[in-house]
């Protein structure tokens, strides 16, 4: 059975697909995923398709689940890569892919991440000197 | 009744192409300055060899045997030419209608004293002209039709360029309306182009679009929304004031997608987003 390596990098987890997914693959990686982001407590998820030239609605569904379920678990979910035609073909299936961060290459992807990071740090530290004030 | 038409027709053919060429020449619709005598001359030679020599008694009427298919293919072949170097419908008409012309002159010369012969041949030749007239049409119209093609793709190809205005900002001016084969077009383009020159932020300027309905606005949004897919940002920029009152009145949303009046302010916008300045140089101070 082939398996889609989850790679951790420091506070985040890299996926990169080099293979055309099919429906199994694309549900054990979901599970995969799911279970490394909550045991590796990841920040951010960078999923890279770059190697995906072939993708229907479930695929497009299962990158949005992934998504959606990441931001359940604090971390944010960066899709790098997109071919043209990938991108075209989501778009005609209706897939617009909310609630999922997209970045032209590996390294755009990083910074996205690592940005969006920092913010959701400022603003945890915002809350707390707020609470301070309130409480004095 | 000692010969056939088509033998008479076959003996006579000489005197054919002369009279059809003097038909020709003598309209004063004769289109010199497309076509030169001679070469009038060769295609009508051409066409009068082939269509005689196929002639026999049994195939007058029906063009689908095999035996006409070279005059169809010759008459074919001047249809198009003539459609291509700009021949109006009715010059073409011309050319074959004064072929039978001169094919009925010829049976009148010929043919002296026998009127009821003489009135089924011509019906029979008649018939016969006016079938290959239609096929001329056909393939004339099919000419045409083959020049629209080809000119609605060259538009389609030259009316979508994809500029580089920054170091990772495109732009990409629509002109024209946006229907959903263009907007493919203009969609692969500008991704294509995206992914070639790694730019983070494309600009749609549709000042060139002349009207925006819910069609248009949907191919608009679906543009942004693969842009964004693909990891860039999409700015729509050109908007004129009647066409933000259409989408409004429309009830198209297009909040979540970022909007600008002019190129202009589309382009510091970017600047903005990429964190560029632009500023004036300050001028040296001279002592």
């Amino acid at each position: 059975m082939d398996k889609i390596p989850i790679l951790r990098l420091g506070n985040f987890l890299l996926v990169t697909i080099q293979v055309d997914l099919y429906d199994r693959l694309a549900l054990n990686l979901e599970a995969d995923l799911v279970q490394m982001v909550n045991k590796t407590n990841a920040r951010g998820v960078l999923i890279d398709i770059s190697a995906v030239t072939i993708v229907d609605s479930f695929m497009g569904r299962i990158i949005g689940n992934i998504a959606s379920m990441s931001k359940i678990l604090d971390a944010e979910t960066v899709v790098v890569g997109m071919q043209p035609a990938v991108a075209i073909t989501l778009i005609e299936l209706g897939l617009p892919l909310k609630g999922v961060h997209t970045a032209l290459d590996m390294e755009r992807g990083m910074s996205l991440l690592k940005s969006m990071i920092d913010i959701d740090g400022e603003d945890i530290d915002q809350e707390s000197t707020d609470d301070g004030i309130i409480t004095q | 009744m000692s010969l056939k038409t088509h033998q008479l027709l076959q003996k006579k053919k000489k005197n054919i192409l002369e009279l059809w060429m003097k038909n020709q020449l003598a309209d004063e619709g004769l289109r010199e300055d497309l076509i030169s005598n001679d070469e009038l001359r060769s295609q009508s030679e051409e066409l009068v060899d082939a269509l005689v020599s196929n002639l026999s008694s049994q195939n007058f009427t029906d063009l689908n045997s095999d035996e006409w298919s070279p005059v169809i293919e010759i008459l074919g072949g001047i249809a198009i030419t003539r459609a291509r170097q700009g021949f109006s419908p009715r010059e073409t008409g011309n050319f074959v209608f004064s072929l039978k012309e001169a094919l009925l002159e010829v049976l009148q010369q010929e043919i002296v004293n026998d009127p009821q012969h003489l009135f089924s041949e011509s019906l029979k030749i008649n018939r016969l002209m006016d079938n290959l007239s239609v096929v001329t049409f056909e393939t004339f119209i099919k000419g045409r039709e083959e020049v629209i093609l080809r000119q609605t793709d060259e538009i389609a190809e030259i009316s979508t360029p994809v500029i580089r205005v920054w170091d990772g900002i495109l732009a990409l001016p629509i002109i024209g309306t946006l229907d959903s084969a263009r907007t493919q077009i203009v969609m692969e383009n500008l991704l294509q182009e995206i992914v070639e020159t790694g730019s983070s932020i494309a600009i749609l300027d549709i000042s060139g679009v002349p009207a925006v309905d819910s069609l248009v606005a949907q191919h608009l949004i679906k543009t942004v929304s693969a842009t964004r897919l693909m990891g860039a940002e999409c700015i729509i920029s050109g908007i004129r004031p009647e066409i933000a009152q259409t989408v409004v009145h429309l009830g198209i949303d297009l909040s979540n997608i970022i909007t600008k009046a002019t190129l202009a302010s589309a382009l510091s916008h970017s600047f903005k987003l990429m964190k560029l300045e632009v500023r004036k140089s300050t001028p040296i101070a001279k002592f």
